[in-house]
C-alpha cells in the first residue's frame, strides 16, 4: 500500500516522543479521514461494531443534502421569480451555489480551525461533530447574511456554546442554533424583516421577500398555498423551506437509526396539538393559521428533524426524548403565536428545551433510582 | 419505556421472561456438535487473574511434586478459599510480575494422575456447613461467583439464591445441553448439593428448551426468551429476583454444577472441561474434551487455523473473554476458546456509510442489516477511534435491564458511589456491558469502567 507508506513517513515527526507530537491530532484528523486506523481492541470486547462517529456524522450530512440542494435551487428560484427575469433550472442552481458555497467554506473554515486548535491544546483527537454543524450553520441562515457574520457566529458558537463547556459531547446548546441565535440577537437587521430572505432583496428594488410567518405576524395576508409551503418554493432561511426534502432527510435519519424518531414524532405531535387548540381559539391571524400549515411552514420541520435531534443537546433517556420532543413542538407554536417579534419559534423553542433537557433526564433517571430504593425498602420490611 | 420486559413471576414451578433488547452478532465459526480428539500437552498453567481480586498465597513451592486436586494456593483475604491443581506432576514455575505479583503457576504433568481423594458421606446426610467445607477443601469453591461485584463468592455469606444460566447466548458460545448431555445425573447431584447452601436455586433455560434441563428437580426453572445477553446470569437475576444493596446472590456455570455433583459422588475434583474451539479463522470449529489449565496449542492444531497474519486467541467468548496466546493455556472458567484474526490493518475510507458491508453493524448505517442470514468473519479492528460520547440510545438497545447504562457509566467514571448504588451497580457485571463495548459509536470501554467501579465499591462498601 504505497499511499499508506507515504502517509506513515509523513507522520513520523508527529509520533510519540517526536518534535511535533502535540500537533498529532491535526494530522490524525486528516489521516483517519483517508483511512480507518489499524487500531485493535486491547481491553473489553474483542470485536467492535462497524459504526464510528465519522460514519454517523456523514450519515447526517447525507440526510441534510436533499434539503441543502433544494435550498441552493430555491435561493436562485426566489431571486429570479421576484426580479421577473426568465431563467432555467441551472440558472437558479448556479445563482444559489454562488451565494451559498462561500458561506459553507467560511463556516467549515472558521469552525474547523477552532476545533483543530482546541484538539491540539487539549491533546485529544478532533471530534467529527463539527462536520454536521459546519453544514447546518449556512443552511439555517438568511441568504444575504454577510460572510464575516457567518464566521463570527460560527466562532461564537464553537467557542462559547461548545468548547467553553468542555467540547464535543459536553455542550448544553446545539452549536448551529447558537450560531443562528447569536446572529439573530446581535444583528437583527440582517436576520429579520422583509429584506433578507430573498437573494439581493436589499439591493434590487423589485425584490421583497417576507417569510410567511413574518407576514402573519405583521398582520398581512399570505399569498402562498399549502402546496408551496410543503414543496418549499417560499422565502425563508436557506434550506428550511422545503418540508418535502426535510422529510426525505428524516426518512434517512430514522431508517439508519441515527436520528431519534421519538423526538421527531414528539415534536410533530406537540406542535400539531398546540396549533390545533389555537385554531379553536382563533383570536388572531397567527392563531387561526391552520394547524397543518404550522407544521410545514418556517423552520419547524427542519428544526425538529435536524436540530432537536442533536443527541448531545437533546434529552438522552428514552422517556426524556418523548417529553423533550413534545415540548419543543408546544413551545415552537407558543412562541410563534404569542411573540410576533420572533415569528420563527422553532429556534428559540429548541434552545429553550436544550437548556431543560438535562432536567428532564434528571427526573427520568431519578425515577429509576426511586424504583430501586423502593424495592430495597420492600425487601427490608418482611411481608406481613 | 426503559423497562421492556414482561415477567410473570408468580413463584410457580416455571416463570416466563421475555427480553426484547440485545444483539445477536452473526459471527462465523460456530462449533459443530461433535468432539474431536487430540493429544494433550504436559504443560498446565493456572492464571490467578482468572479469579478477579484474589491475591494468591502459595501452599507449594517451585519444584514440589503435587497431586491432582491438591491445594496449590489460597486467597490471602479469605484463606478458606483454596485453589487446587488440575493435574498431578511438578510445579515447575511461579511466574511473577511487578511487585512480585503472581501471574501464572506452571505445572508439568507426569501423566500419572495421582489424585487427592476426599471421603464423603452420602449427600443427604450432610449439613449445609459440611457441604460448604467439602466444597472449599476440594477446590470446587471458586466455581461460585457472587453478585454484587462479580468475584469469587464469599463462603461466609448466605446468598438469597444460587442462579444458574442453562443457556449461552454469547457469540459462538458452547451449547450447554450438548456439553451436559452425558452428565445429566451429575448435574442433578450438583443441584442437590447447591440446594443445601441457599434457600433457592434458580435455573434459567431458553424458552424453547427441550433438554433434560427443563426437568431438573429441586430448582425453580425460568424459561427466558431473548437474544444475547439474555443468557447472562446477571441479566436473569435482575428479572427473577434482583440483588438489592446488602444482598448477595451466587452464580455458577452449569458444567461446574455437574462437576460438584461428580465430586460428591466420587470424592474427586474433576478437572475436565468441555471446550468449544470456535471463531472465523478456525478451520474445523468443534468441541474438545480438555482439562482446566491445559495448553491451547494442541487444541488449535487439531481444529486448524486458516489466518495468514496474526491471530487473537481468547479464553472465553469474543465479547468478554481474556486474551491469551499460542503458548498460553485454558482458563479456569471458560468453555470456549475463540480465535479471531487480528485487525491491525488500514481501510481506506472505511468509515463511509453504506459501503463495506462485510463488517457487521447494529446500526443501519451499513448495508449489513439487509443481509440478515449472513455470518461475518469479524476481526479485532476497533473500526474507528475513541471519541466523546455523542450518540444516545444505542447502549439501551443492548442492555435488557431496568438500568440506565449511559448514566451508570458516567457516575462510575465520576466515582459517585451514592449514584452508582441508586443506578444499580450491585446488579451488573462487566460481561453485561460487553455489548455496550461492542455497539458503542464512540468506542467506549464499558466493561473496564464497570470493573473498576465494582472494585471501588468493594474497597469503599465491601
Amino acid at each position: 500500500m504505497k499511499l499508506r507508506e507515504r502517509i506513515d513517513a509523513l507522520k513520523k515527526p508527529f509520533g510519540k516522543g517526536q518534535k511535533l507530537e502535540r500537533f498529532a491530532p491535526a494530522v490524525n484528523a486528516f489521516d483517519t479521514f483517508l483511512f480507518v486506523p489499524n487500531h485493535t481492541t486491547h481491553k473489553g470486547a474483542h470485536i467492535r461494531d462497524g459504526v464510528d462517529l465519522k460514519r454517523t456524522m456523514v450519515t447526517v450530512i447525507i440526510a441534510l443534502l436533499p434539503a441543502f440542494l433544494y435550498g441552493v435551487y430555491n435561493t436562485g428560484y426566489q431571486y429570479f421569480i421576484q426580479s421577473g427575469v426568465a431563467f432555467t433550472f441551472w440558472d437558479a442552481l448556479l445563482h444559489g451555489a454562488l451565494k451559498i458555497m462561500p458561506m459553507v467554506v467560511v463556516s467549515y473554515g472558521v469552525g474547523l480551525a477552532i476545533e483543530f486548535a482546541f484538539a491540539i491544546y487539549r491533546g485529544h483527537e478532533v471530534n467529527e461533530g463539527y462536520l454536521v454543524t459546519g453544514l447546518l450553520v449556512p443552511m439555517i441562515m438568511p441568504i444575504d447574511i454577510p460572510l464575516w457574520m457567518v464566521g463570527l457566529s460560527v466562532a461564537f458558537a464553537v467557542l462559547i456554546a461548545k468548547e467553553a463547556f468542555g467540547g464535543t459531547g459536553m455542550n448544553i446548546l446545539n452549536p448551529a442554533l447558537t450560531a443562528r441565535a447569536f446572529a439573530f440577537f446581535a444583528y437583527p437587521t440582517y436576520m429579520s424583516g422583509n429584506k433578507v430572505w430573498v437573494s439581493e432583496a436589499s439591493n434590487v428594488d423589485g425584490i421583497s421577500g417576507e417569510t410567511i410567518l413574518g407576514s402573519l405576524a405583521a398582520g398581512n395576508d399570505v399569498s402562498y398555498s399549502s402546496f408551496d409551503m410543503f414543496m418549499g418554493a417560499i422565502p425563508g432561511s436557506i434550506a428550511e423551506t422545503s418540508t418535502l426534502w426535510v422529510l426525505v432527510g428524516a426518512a434517512i435519519l430514522i431508517l439508519t437509526g441515527v436520528g431519534s424518531w421519538r423526538i421527531m414524532l414528539g415534536g410533530v405531535l406537540g406542535a400539531a396539538a398546540t396549533a390545533f387548540l389555537f385554531n379553536l381559539w382563533g383570536a388572531n391571524a397567527l392563531m387561526s393559521f391552520d394547524w397543518t400549515n404550522h407544521l410545514i411552514v418556517g423552520g419547524f420541520a427542519f428544526g425538529v428533524v435536524f436540530m432537536a435531534t442533536d443527541p448531545v443537546s437533546a434529552a438522552q433517556t428514552t422517556k426524556g426524548k418523548w417529553i423533550y420532543g413534545l415540548l419543543v413542538g408546544v413551545f415552537c407554536i407558543l412562541i410563534r403565536v404569542f411573540n410576533p417579534a420572533y415569528p420563527e419559534g422553532v429556534m428559540l423553542a429548541i434552545l429553550l428545551m436544550n437548556v431543560f433537557a438535562p432536567t428532564i433526564d434528571h427526573y427520568v433517571v431519578e425515577g429509576n433510582i426511586k424504583r430501586r430504593n423502593k424495592r430495597l425498602n420492600a425487601s427490608l420490611t418482611p411481608a406481613s | 419505556m426503559p423497562y421492556i420486559c414482561s415477567a410473570k413471576n408468580n413463584h410457580s414451578m416455571s416463570a416466563d421472561i421475555t427480553l426484547r433488547k440485545g444483539l445477536k452478532i452473526p459471527l462465523k465459526g460456530e462449533a459443530k456438535k461433535e468432539f474431536v480428539s487430540y493429544t494433550t500437552s504436559n504443560n498446565f498453567t493456572i492464571y490467578p487473574d482468572d479469579f478477579h481480586g484474589v491475591v494468591p498465597k502459595m501452599f507449594v513451592k517451585e519444584g514440589e511434586v503435587i497431586a491432582l486436586g491438591q491445594p496449590i494456593f489460597f486467597s490471602k483475604a479469605n484463606p478458606e478459599i483454596q485453589f487446587v491443581s488440575p493435574v498431578s506432576g511438578k510445579l515447575s514455575k511461579i511466574v511473577r510480575g511487578a511487585k512480585r505479583r503472581i501471574l501464572a503457576i506452571e505445572i508439568v504433568a507426569d501423566g500419572k494422575d495421582k489424585t487427592t481423594k476426599h471421603k464423603i458421606p452420602a449427600l443427604d446426610k450432610l449439613s449445609p456447613d459440611e457441604v460448604k467445607s467439602f466444597l472449599l477443601a476440594s477446590g470446587c469453591w471458586p466455581f461460585f461467583k457472587q453478585r454484587p461485584y462479580d468475584v469469587v463468592a464469599n463462603p461466609q455469606n448466605t446468598p438469597k439464591g444460587i442462579f444458574i444460566s442453562g443457556f449461552n447466548t454469547a457469540p459462538l458460545a458452547a451449547d450447554v445441553a450438548f456439553v451436559l448431555e452425558a452428565q445429566q445425573e451429575d448435574f442433578q447431584n450438583g443441584i442437590n448439593a447447591l440446594a443445601k447452601l441457599a434457600p433457592k436455586v434458580h435455573l434459567s433455560v431458553a424458552a424453547d428448551d427441550a433438554s433434560f434441563l427443563s426437568n431438573v428437580q429441586g430448582v425453580e426453572v425460568h424459561r427466558i426468551k431473548g437474544i444475547h445477553p439474555a443468557g447472562n446470569v446477571g441479566v436473569q437475576i435482575h428479572h427473577i429476583d434482583p440483588v438489592n444493596a446488602g444482598e448477595t446472590a451466587w452464580v455458577i456455570n452449569p458444567e461446574d454444577v455437574a462437576r460438584i455433583g461428580r465430586f460428591f459422588a466420587t470424592g474427586i475434583f474433576d478437572p475436565s472441561r468441555t471446550v468449544a474451539v470456535v471463531g472465523p479463522v478456525v478451520k474445523k470449529p468443534s468441541y474438545v474434551k480438555a482439562r482446566i489449565g491445559e495448553a491451547v496449542a494442541p487444541l488449535l492444531e487439531t481444529v486448524g487455523i486458516s489466518a495468514n497474519g496474526q491471530i487473537r486467541i481468547i479464553n472465553g467468548d469474543v465479547l468478554s473473554g481474556m486474551t491469551t496466546h499460542a503458548e498460553g493455556n485454558l482458563g479456569f472458567y471458560n468453555n470456549a476458546l475463540s480465535v479471531l484474526a487480528e485487525g491491525n490493518h488500514y481501510r481506506m475510507f472505511g468509515w463511509l456509510p453504506f459501503v463495506g458491508s462485510k463488517i457487521f453493524s447494529m446500526s443501519r448505517t451499513s448495508l449489513s442489516w439487509l443481509l440478515p442470514k449472513r455470518n461475518y468473519a469479524l476481526d479485532t479492528n476497533m473500526n474507528g477511534e475513541e471519541r466523546a460520547l455523542v450518540v444516545t440510545g444505542e447502549m439501551e438497545q443492548v442492555l435488557p435491564m431496568d438500568v440506565f447504562p449511559m448514566q451508570l457509566l458516567k457516575e462510575c467514571m465520576a466515582q459517585n458511589i451514592e449514584k452508582m448504588e441508586g443506578l444499580g451497580i450491585y446488579e451488573v457485571a462487566p460481561e453485561d456491558f460487553a455489548l455496550v463495548d461492542y455497539a458503542s459509536t464512540s468506542k467506549i470501554e464499558a466493561q473496564a469502567i464497570i470493573r473498576e467501579a465494582l472494585d471501588l465499591m468493594i474497597k469503599e462498601v465491601g
